[in-house]
């Protein structure tokens, strides 16, 4: 396949970039791992400071996409080799199985008989998922796939005479697809930073601490089912909750960096509660609030809730208090004083870990320590270069398409 | 042009399980105009095919595919330009939202026959609808204008002097206006700025040499210093620009415009009262230590000595609602840069920085972990609650420190930190006041239409609806800055750098990048007459019979985009490029003479017209949703999927934008018989989520007017309703339409029912 651009990691970041590349009038292949796009974003109940759903802009990226003939979206793909330059840049792309063909119709008769369920990653596990489903409510692609954990589970068989436009073929095979490309960008995104390194904060063991993206699944599922968000360990009304800032984030022993978006996620994430739970007590513990330009209208607005509680302090230890409850216990910096709170449940406000750290980009690229890109090696954008959000995704992928057409200009 | 229908229906996903087909054709044969009528199992797959030999063969131009939602596989259903499609979602508003056992109940108990059957009708009416939707359109043939690709920018800051590299190196040509006598903007004050890349340790070189160099070098860019804009006219592709400098003016031709011209900083004279500053001596800002340092060092302007302490305070006048209530987002890092220079130059000076919170975002708070670790540097969190005299220096006072109490800091020069003003924000606005105000629809408020707009003469837009961008909160020029951070009410301009928000160095270089990308994008656009975001390539725009106008202003003030002018008389003119396809003027027009040849007044009340309203005694109501296909559409879709049902009584009409509803079609509808109609549209508000900005807020208003008008008919105002749906609220979606049914269904019967 031969195109002006691939975009490397289709999230909001790359799902921008290639949309707007596209709309100048350039030919773009866009690559995702998952079987759909929209990255983390699609996990997210609503964007701050609008409290309005991603899925909204996700569907008019979707239809650009849709009404587009210059972008092919290539999902379960990754990148295995990417070589050359400026203007001729060859690709390998390693595509996985969907297990179901572009015959599906989207009809659906397939999940109720699929006895197969698999622990839902895009829950966090917290949910399970049928083995053949949509990867969430508003897909692109809008088609099923099969989850490939479950693939050669023998009850998965009878699904295959079942699909009326026999679109199921749990032999499918993975293909290598290669593409000359004049630019590339590397729109890789982010994964949260793991809970469970975060001693003394009993992620893990114990239920009520989840994290800040479980968070977001755990209210947007309830939504779905028309009910109110609960307690994990039984199911109990939330009450009293606890946001911790900085969970690992400014930290020389895990994240040293600000991931820059968590305290408003975080703030976004007491609306959620108050609109369900209009006298729950909450608390939210910052070393710093960072909610620069018009955000700080939103911190103020939060402020004005008087049941909202704001502490100052880092917070190091989150224990059993019995029946479920959990201390938090915040050290004042300056004085030493600990402050302690026992809540319902507590969300860790977790940072960012670019992609890149750990899966490196295939060109040159310069990195710094904690793995994001900076300008000088591959064109990057989106979370891959640094923490940002939504709206600073989108920027930084737009600017990246600039940069990526001096790679198109015909000499 | 004669109209050769083909209509094309499937009977798989459970349709045919739900829907009589051979009923259905036997009603199509009966009442609709067409060519060819073929139903197959499997639109979708090979069939296409036969569909794309019928058009070939006899010659079709209007193709009907009575299968899935439009969402699916356009492609597949894509049979170029000249051919018309619409796409009937039979399996979405019919099968999967419609039980045929119920309804054959409903038919036994009724003693209906099956073409009287509920689900039969709806089907029908909704192939109806189709025929009368492509009978009544045309497809769009694009605007075919002589365009320019040539960029203009305005301000040549940074982030303007990003924009023009941007531009000049993708291979498009570039004018920069800069209205002093040299390139730089602000940041040409600043000795050196806070790091912006590893190791966050030290202050950096301001980056503006440097750019500088490359725009003068660049041979693509054509540079104007002392020069403004004195006036912008025209549209995408063709505006015309005229810059005025000490010599003269010049005219130019330009395809789009990059608007950034920065910040100012906020006044400290305010700040006289709560800081000091101009009462008290040595209290100076922080742009002004910035002038100190660059010009022969830190010296008290009481006496020239050096300081032996400093201290610095954090959002003065900043996050503070007196002043500007927003966070500037980089006084933090330049305190902390400052703190550095202070030690740098005086070793011996001690520094406070008197914070609220401070800010270092992502990777700058490196810097921040290294200015902690500089001697003679104390941090200090606190609300500073006053300032007073104290020999030559002063006296600060703190409240809510991390002690929890209060506490007092000496220092002989105490910096304010102060915050951006962005140029366009004007004086007198209040700081929360929405300046896009919306007019109310329908009636023109004289006064209003003559107040001047406040202008910021950066643009000299020589626009209907005012001279510049149209701003955002605190006069930062912006829209949809979530989803679509540059898209602005102004097709073909776009905002970059501290303009539309507060920003660093490096975002601003990142944002002019991203303006230019856009404005290049926007030319290309033109260059094939299609439209930009959200509608992109929609070659459809609306044609304006103006012998029938009224002048009556209401499109020209309601188009979100400003995108019409007119003339001494009010008539309206025109800009296509401008236009962003919505409808909205459409919706408004009380003459009917605003129409596309896709979408019309016309076409959607012959689509009303269509639908068979049951005779009297069948006791059937008839409700008319018309469904936003942005949001609303979707969440419906969506709700399908998950066996949402929906009442029989429902006929759904999609539109562009619910504010391109006109009102004529409410009194189509009731007048033929309808018992209710149902507008679905996006959020509105501050919080709105319009894709067109204001259509959700104008629908809202024109309802108003309408329930004045059904109570004049002696009909219920209940009759008439607008909801607001996110597309994630597919639940409710369903549940509201539900509701909605069931209300009418309590109401008699539209009295005019058969007149």
């Amino acid at each position: 396949m031969k195109t002006d651009l691939l975009v490397v990691g289709g999230g909001i970041a790359g799902i921008t970039a290639a949309v707007e590349a596209a709309e100048v009038g350039k030919d773009v292949i866009l690559i995702e791992r998952e079987h759909y796009l929209g990255g983390r974003v699609v996990q997210l109940h609503r964007y701050f400071p609008k409290i309005c759903p991603p899925t909204c802009g996700l569907e008019i990226n979707f239809r650009r996409i849709r009404q587009n003939p210059k972008i092919t979206v290539l999902t379960g793909a990754e990148a295995t080799k990417i070589d050359g330059k400026s203007g001729a840049y060859t690709a390998e792309i390693n595509i996985e199985p969907r297990y179901v063909t572009e015959a599906c119709t989207n009809c659906g008769d397939c999940v109720e008989p699929c006895e197969v369920e698999v622990d839902d990653s895009f829950n966090f596990g917290l949910t399970k998922a049928k083995a053949i489903r949509l990867a969430n409510d508003n897909p692109y692609p809008n088609r099923y796939f099969i989850d490939s954990s479950a693939v050669n589970d023998p009850n998965m068989k009878k699904l295959v005479d079942l699909c009326p436009v026999k679109a199921i073929n749990l032999d499918m095979k993975g293909e290598i697809v290669s593409i000359e490309a004049k630019s590339v960008i590397y729109t890789t995104g982010w994964e949260p930073y793991d809970a469970n390194n975060l001693e003394g904060l009993n992620f893990g063991t114990l239920p009520n601490v989840v994290t800040n993206m479980m968070f977001e699944r755990m209210t947007a599922t309830a939504v779905n089912e028309e009910s109110k968000v609960v307690r994990p360990s039984d199911s109990a009304d939330v009450n009293k909750i606890a946001f911790v800032q900085c969970a690992g984030s400014r930290d020389r022993n895990h994240l040293p960096y600000c991931s820059a978006i968590c305290c408003m996620a975080s703030l976004k994430q007491t609306r959620y509660i108050r609109e369900q739970y209009p006298d729950a007590e909450i608390h939210v513990f910052f070393i710093d609030a960072r909610t620069p330009g018009r955000w700080e209208d939103f911190y103020q607005s939060v402020q004005d809730d008087e049941k909202t509680i704001i502490h100052r302090g880092k917070v190091a230890k989150i224990e059993d208090a019995g029946s479920g409850d959990v201390t938090v216990i915040a050290e004042n910096t300056l004085t030493g004083n600990l402050e302690k709170v026992t809540v319902g449940m507590t969300v860790l406000a977790t940072g960012m870990v670019p992609n890149a750290k750990t899966n490196k980009p295939l060109l040159e690229s310069k990195q710094d320590e904690f793995g994001f890109i900076w300008p000088g090696g591959v064109i990057a954008a989106g979370v891959a270069t640094g923490p940002k959000d939504v709206a600073g995704s989108n920027q930084d992928a737009t600017a990246a398409v600039a940069k990526s057409m001096q790679d198109m200009v015909e000499v | 042009m004669d109209t050769k229908v083909g209509i094309y229906l499937c009977s798989g996903c459970n349709i045919k399980d739900t829907i009589d087909l051979e009923e259905l054709k036997s009603t199509i044969d009966d009442d609709i105009n067409f060519v060819e009528l073929a139903e197959d199992e499997l639109v979708c797959g090979d069939f296409v095919e036969k569909i794309r030999t019928d058009i070939k063969e006899k010659e079709l131009n209007r193709v009907i595919i009575g299968a899935c939602s439009g969402r699916y596989f356009p492609e597949r259903f894509d049979f170029g330009p000249d051919v018309m499609v619409d796409r009937v979602p039979l399996r979405e508003l019919v099968a999967w939202t419609l039980d045929r056992k119920d309804y054959d109940e409903m038919c036994e108990e009724n003693d209906w026959d099956e073409d009287e059957h509920p689900i039969h009708e709806l089907a029908a009416d909704y192939l109806r609808m189709a025929s009368a939707r492509v009978e009544n359109s045309e497809p769009p043939t694009p605007v075919d204008e002589e365009v320019s690709r040539d960029v203009l920018v305005v301000g040549g800051g940074v982030s303007g002097m990003s924009a023009a590299l941007a531009s000049a190196r993708a291979g498009y040509k570039v004018n920069l206006v800069e209205k002093d006598s040299e390139l730089g903007g602000m940041v040409r004050n600043f000795k050196m700025v806070f790091p912006s890349e590893p190791p966050f340790e030290k202050p950096a070189t301001p980056p503006i040499a440097e750019l500088a160099e490359e725009v003068n070098s660049n041979e693509n860019i054509k540079v104007f210093t002392s020069s403004t804009v004195a006036k912008t006219t025209g549209q995408p592709g063709q505006f015309d620009v005229t810059v005025k400098n000490g010599s003269g003016e010049e005219s130019l031709r330009v395809g789009a415009i990059v608007q950034a011209t920065g910040w100012v900083p906020y006044e400290p004279e305010k700040l006289a009262d709560k800081y000091g500053y101009g009462n008290l001596q040595n209290v100076l800002t922080s742009f002004e230590l910035e002038k100190m340092v660059s010009n022969g060092g830190i010296k008290k302007t009481s006496d020239g000595k050096a300081p032996s302490s400093v201290a610095i305070v954090h959002c003065a006048g900043s996050r503070d609602k007196d002043h500007l209530a927003y966070c500037s987002a980089v006084c933090c890092r330049t305190a902390l840069k400052q703190a550095i220079y202070i030690r740098e130059q005086l070793p011996d000076t001690d520094v406070y920085l008197l914070y609220k919170d401070i800010r270092s975002p992502g990777v700058y708070e490196q810097f921040y972990e290294a200015v902690q670790q500089v001697e003679g540097i104390y941090l200090t969190k606190g609300e500073v609650v006053g300032v007073e005299a104290n020999g030559d220096g002063v006296k600060v006072s703190l409240d809510e420190t991390l002690l929890g109490e209060s506490m007092t800091v000496e220092s002989d020069m105490l910096v304010l930190a102060t915050g951006m003003k962005p140029t366009t924000r004007l004086e007198g606005e209040l700081s929360d006041l929405e300046l896009d105000t919306i007019p109310d629809a329908g009636e023109v408020d004289e006064e209003e239409d003559k107040k001047e707009f406040p202008n910021s003469d950066t643009l000299n837009l020589q626009y209907m609806q005012g001279p510049d961008l149209p701003k955002l909160k605190y006069g930062f020029t912006d829209s949809h800055f979530i989803c679509f951070p540059y898209e602005t009410k102004r097709t073909g301009i776009y905002a970059a750098g501290t303009v539309r928000a507060p920003m660093d160095i490096s975002a601003a270089r990142t944002d002019g990048y991203g303006a230019a990308l856009k404005a290049i994008q926007a030319m290309e656009q033109a260059d094939r007459g299609l439209a930009v975001h959200p509608r992109s390539g929609d070659a459809s725009f609306p044609d304006f019979f103006l012998q029938r106008c009224t002048q009556c202003k209401r499109c020209t003030q309601e188009c979100p985009f400003g995108t019409l002018d007119e003339d001494e008389k009010g008539t309206p003119k025109p800009n296509p490029l401008r236009c962003r396809r919505c409808g909205i003027c459409m919706g408004a027009c009380p003459e009917r003479i605003i129409s596309f040849s896709n979408y019309s007044p016309n076409m959607v009340s012959q689509m009303i017209k269509s639908i068979e309203i049951p005779d009297e005694d069948e006791e059937k109501r008839r409700i008319l949703c018309f469904v936003c296909e942005n949001d609303a559409m979707p969440a419906l879709d969506i709700a399908a999927i998950h066996g949402k049902k929906l009442p029989y009584t429902v006929r759904i009409i999609p539109v562009r934008c619910i504010g391109s509803v006109n009102t004529i079609w409410l009194a189509d509808a009731l007048s033929n018989g309808f018992d209710g109609v149902m507008l679905m549209g996006c959020q509105r508000g501050d919080d709105y989520q319009c894709h067109f900005i204001r259509g959700s807020e104008l629908a809202k208003t024109r309802m108003k007017n309408v329930k004045e008008k059904l109570e004049q008919l002696v009909l219920e105002p209940e009759r008439v309703r607008i909801e607001s749906v996110e597309i994630s609220d597919w639940q409710k979606a369903a549940g509201m339409i539900n509701d909605f049914a069931e209300e009418i269904e309590d109401l008699d019967q539209n009295p005019y029912k058969g007149f």
